[in-house]
């Protein structure tokens, strides 16, 4: 018993540092001072930072990739609080049918996703490019942010909208001052959550992109002849960011409540 | 309050009037062709167990559900068609519903700023004096205690002026001495804005300690309404005789009326009730008499014209709550009655043979009703409809 | 966070009456998403039937496919593909137990532990989440180095004897079940870590007064507690392993001896242009998903999909 509170606190750390470190190793290797290929290292060097567009394609894919994830959001995100807000709210024939159809893109293999839409192109005579993977993104994107502002629609009170009625606001009146102010939060981490999945999808992308390179594509490509640092640059920029941003909403959020002594 | 518009805001409050207003769900009624007149300035109660459509019938005035049939009539206006944005009455919420996501001050000036009143933010801060939390304006409602947060309840809702203000349980979620602290403060504070109050409650006490009117309701119908004294001493159906305290009822029938006093046969025995006091003159009847009203004594008493008396019956528990003492008398013939004494240091042990008498002018009597020791608002059938 | 409403998100049923209003509103907020499912989800399933049963016409040139009802192309793939197939469910059955095994103590170390330092509490699951913020790839490529025959994990195994001089680990089954398992070991803790989190702790105090020691309490409170967290966490491990290409390419963890099914439809879609074959192969893949999913949700009784 004396031996298991230490155990589990000890496995529970030793886990997390597994987690974590291939991004260490990815963030150090930015650092690298590489030639054609970052395997060995060859020594510290900011280089790779300062000018990161040197590597052929990266910066291009980079661009894209930003892109791609910043329209595939937005629209992904408007299309799946509409319909997180029509499951929760409201009593509809085809409530069933309409649950299996988000389900479904979730527990498909994303093999058969891009294989399927890139079969669905090609019989069409679509030619692939940035339009046809924008297209895919937000099909697999709606999915997760119906499940995450589903959540939180779910979690809102009515009573707090039917108080705005009684207090004499109009139905408009009520979404803007009342309904969307409570839902930003979790509007917001579906967008997050689109904007990740985006940004890191390759599967899919691979499927439908053609000759568009988005970053995940570009390191597949380089992978076999060796991916330069610049690509560990630009991974790492993001990672740094996103950190930083969820460390400040998430934990700020924590030291917030603790000093005012609300329970979570 | 010298500053308010007066053309703006309600004066007084408005007369409430509900005509034949029905709301039915698929396979529930919720309420049941109610018709009642609640007169401005009062303080109404609509007193009931959960799932008698009580706070149906708040959400029907304050227009967040939609009358199936009726007419609901606000200061002589028909507002039944009306949406609750539109009408002059306001709710505090049972979970107070406080915006989470604004400030206190933000809270109570909401619907003032959605009416457009330039000097809301000042309103406001009036309110908040008036509930003594003006020094909390800047907080959440998340950094407030529940008696806090039920007091902005009352302050966002009473700010506006409404015609009628409604009350969906406010003080539910209170603890017991809170509650009673917070009962007084509304009374206080309805007589110091002299606001129509509807208030709606499970609670027989706080119906009884704020309302001037109680209307009991019981399987989405008014059972009785009127001044709680009156609706106490006099019960008129079985449900408010049980609901609104307790009673001893012993089920008969008429045997011989007279103007001034109906007999009635219970098993051997004949019980006397007021002619007055009756409900029923003849056929099937159930004679009723409140636990404090009834003598326990040792000794069998001398008979008296005025006093009803039977026994001896033998005390089978004796519990002692402090102020009184609560007997459970078996009397041969009859059902288990019970007897609240006041604690005058005399107890009563059990196993005793007593006799039990009262005046006979605190006998009642009211219609005969089956009844089966399911509560109506445990009944299952009507809490599934309900769940639809 | 996000995933973890994966598991439970409260049913649709809980809303009162009082809130369901007309299905005119729901239908105008529901069609534009449904709309784009249907267009860009459902059909490009029948896309792919069709596809599956295409055949070349003669002399074709590469990649070009004529609609016909060619069902010999399905023979040909679980003939051709039968072992890939066993394989990619071999492999995504272990790294989904793997996963499990390090994501559940996880879990219940973040949601029970942590519970009275909400501090750290939020910190171990920014780290938990954090591998979704790089990129995949890299991650597993610095796993191929990492595991590399000279590289700092091998090499210091084998500078101390743990492993023969010869060993490699980079291009084996294990080091492909070894990433399928670290990548997707935030899919499992974070529903894991949902339901943990709920998890009232006073039921196992309840267990233990009834006598029940620690282990029992696990498997008959904890366990059944928590099974909404293990059936979706396990769900979003195995589905996605099963179907990756990534782990198991020789670019990456893999070699040709470890090549699963996503490896087979990629190269016969994008490189050999086959475009019969690599259909068939993905319908294959899709209804034996779906076959083990129904299964499993049905046995383990969650019929909360969303």
């Amino acid at each position: 018993m004396r031996l298991g509170r230490f155990l589990l606190p000890l496995y529970g750390v030793l886990a997390l540092i597994y987690l974590l470190v291939p991004i260490v190793y990815t963030v150090a290797f930015s650092f690298n001072d590489s030639r054609r290929t970052n395997i060995i290292w060859n020594g510290f060097t900011f280089d790779k930072w300062l000018n990161v567009c040197d590597a052929q394609g990266v910066c291009l894919a980079f661009a894209n990739s930003i892109f791609i994830a910043t329209v595939s959001t937005v629209v992904a995100t408007v299309l799946g609080t509409a319909i997180a807000i029509a499951l929760v709210r409201y009593k509809f024939k085809g409530r069933a049918a309409t649950t299996l159809l988000l389900f479904l893109p979730m527990a498909t293999p994303e093999v058969v996703l891009g294989a399927g839409l890139a079969a669905q192109f090609l019989n069409a005579g679509v030619p692939k490019g940035m339009l046809t993977v924008i297209l895919a993104h937000i099909m697999f994107c709606i999915s997760f942010v119906v499940v995450t502002v589903r959540a939180r629609v779910a979690g809102l009170d009515p009573k707090l909208e039917e108080a705005g009625r009684d207090l004499y606001a109009n139905p408009t009146g009520v979404w803007w001052k009342i309904t969307f102010p409570l839902l930003l939060p979790g509007i917001m981490a579906a967008a997050l959550l689109a904007f990740a999945l985006s940004f890191d999808d390759f599967i899919i992308t691979n499927f439908n992109s053609g000759v568009v390179e988005t970053l995940p594509t570009f390191i597949y490509t380089a992978a076999s002849r060796g991916i330069p640092a610049e690509a560990n640059v630009l991974a790492s920029a993001v990672f740094i960011l996103a950190i930083a941003a969820v460390i400040i909403t998430q934990v700020g959020g924590a030291i917030r409540r603790k000093r005012l002594g609300i329970k979570p | 309050m010298a500053t308010h518009d007066a053309s703006v805001f309600a004066t007084g409050g408005a007369d409430l009037e509900l005509v034949n207003i029905s709301k039915v769900y698929p396979g529930f009624t919720a309420v049941d062709n109610i018709s009642l007149t609640v007169p401005a300035g009062s303080f109404f109660a609509l007193l009931g167990p959960s799932g008698c459509g009580k706070t149906t019938t708040l959400r029907l005035i304050s227009g967040l559900e939609a009358p199936t049939t009726g007419k609901i009539l606000l200061g002589g206006e028909d507002v039944t068609n009306t949406k609750p944005h539109q009408r002059t009455v306001n709710t505090v919420f049972q979970s107070y519903a406080l915006f989470p996501h604004m400030t206190i001050l933000d809270n109570v000036s909401f619907g003032l700023k959605q009416r457009k009143f330039a000097n809301a933010t000042e309103l406001a801060h009036e309110a908040l004096r008036l509930v003594e939390l003006d020094h909390l304006a800047s907080r959440k409602p998340s950094q407030l205690s529940g008696g806090q947060q039920q007091r902005v309840a009352l302050a966002r809702a009473v700010v506006n002026r409404p015609a009628l203000l409604l009350l969906d349980e406010p003080l539910g979620a209170l603890d017991l001495k809170l509650r009673r602290q917070m009962q007084i403060e509304l009374k206080a504070i309805q007589s110091e804005v002299g606001l129509t109050f509807l208030h709606v409650t499970h609670d027989q006490e706080e119906a009884m300690t704020m309302a001037d009117t109680v209307a009991v309701m019981n399987k989405g119908k008014i059972e009785q309404m009127g001044a709680p004294a009156e609706l106490y001493e006099l019960p008129k159906t079985r449900f408010v005789a049980t609901f609104l305290g307790q009673s001893n009822l012993f089920d008969g029938t008429v045997s011989s009326s007279t103007a001034s006093t109906v007999s009635v046969k219970v098993g051997a025995l004949s019980l006397d009730v007021p002619a007055a006091r009756s409900a029923v003159k003849s056929g099937e009847i159930t004679v009723g008499v409140r636990p404090e009203k009834i003598a326990i004594t040792r000794k069998k008493p001398a008979a008296s014209s005025t006093r009803t008396l039977i026994g001896p019956g033998v005390v089978v528990d004796t519990s002692f709550t402090g102020v009184s003492t609560q007997y459970l008398v078996d009397v041969p013939g009859l059902s288990q009655l019970t007897v609240f004494e006041q604690n005058d240091g005399d107890i009563v042990k059990a196993g005793t043979e007593v006799w039990l008498s009262w005046e006979t002018e605190f006998s009642f009597g009211i219609p005969f009703e089956e009844h089966s020791f399911v509560d109506s608002d445990t009944n299952t059938t009507t809490l599934a409809a309900q769940a639809k | 966070m996000a995933i973890g409403a994966f598991s439970h998100g409260p049913s649709g049923t809980a809303a009162p009456a009082a809130s369901q209003k007309k299905s005119r509103v729901a239908w105008l907020l529901l069609l534009p998403g449904i709309f784009y499912l249907l267009l860009f989800f459902i059909t490009p399933l029948f896309s792919l039937i069709l596809t599956s049963f295409k055949t070349a016409p003669p002399a074709a040139f590469p990649g070009e496919y004529v609609y016909a009802f060619r069902w010999e192309n399905y023979v040909e793939v679980l003939g051709m593909y039968g072992e890939h197939s066993l394989r990619s469910f071999m492999y995504a059955g272990i790294a989904t137990l793997i996963a499990l095994a390090i994501g559940y103590p996880l879990a219940y170390f973040i949601g029970v532990r942590l519970r009275a330092y909400p501090l750290l509490q939020s910190l171990a699951l920014v780290l938990v989440i954090a591998p979704f913020f790089i990129s995949f790839l890299l991650r597993t490529v610095a796993w191929k180095q990492l595991l590399a025959d000279e590289g700092l994990i091998v090499g210091t195994m084998k500078a101390f004897a743990i492993l023969p001089p010869d060993a490699h680990i980079t291009g084996t089954s294990i080091s492909v079940i070894f990433g399928l398992a670290y990548n997707f070991i935030p899919f499992m803790t974070l529903p894991l870590y949902t339901s943990i989190e709920r998890l009232d702790l006073r039921l196992l105090e309840a267990s233990n007064d009834l006598y029940a020691n620690s282990f029992t309490t696990f498997r008959k409170v904890t366990v059944p507690l928590t099974l909404p967290g293990i059936v979706s966490g396990t769900l979003l491990t195995f589905i996605p392993a099963a179907g990756d290409y990534v782990n198991a390419s020789a670019n990456f963890l893999g070699s040709t001896q470890t090549a699963m099914i996503g490896n087979v439809i990629e190269n016969n879609f994008l490189v050999t242009q086959n475009y019969p074959h690599a259909a068939s192969m993905s319908l294959v893949l899709m209804g034996a998903i779906l076959i083990l999913v129904s299964a499993y949700v049905f046995r383990s009784g969650t019929d909360d999909l969303l």
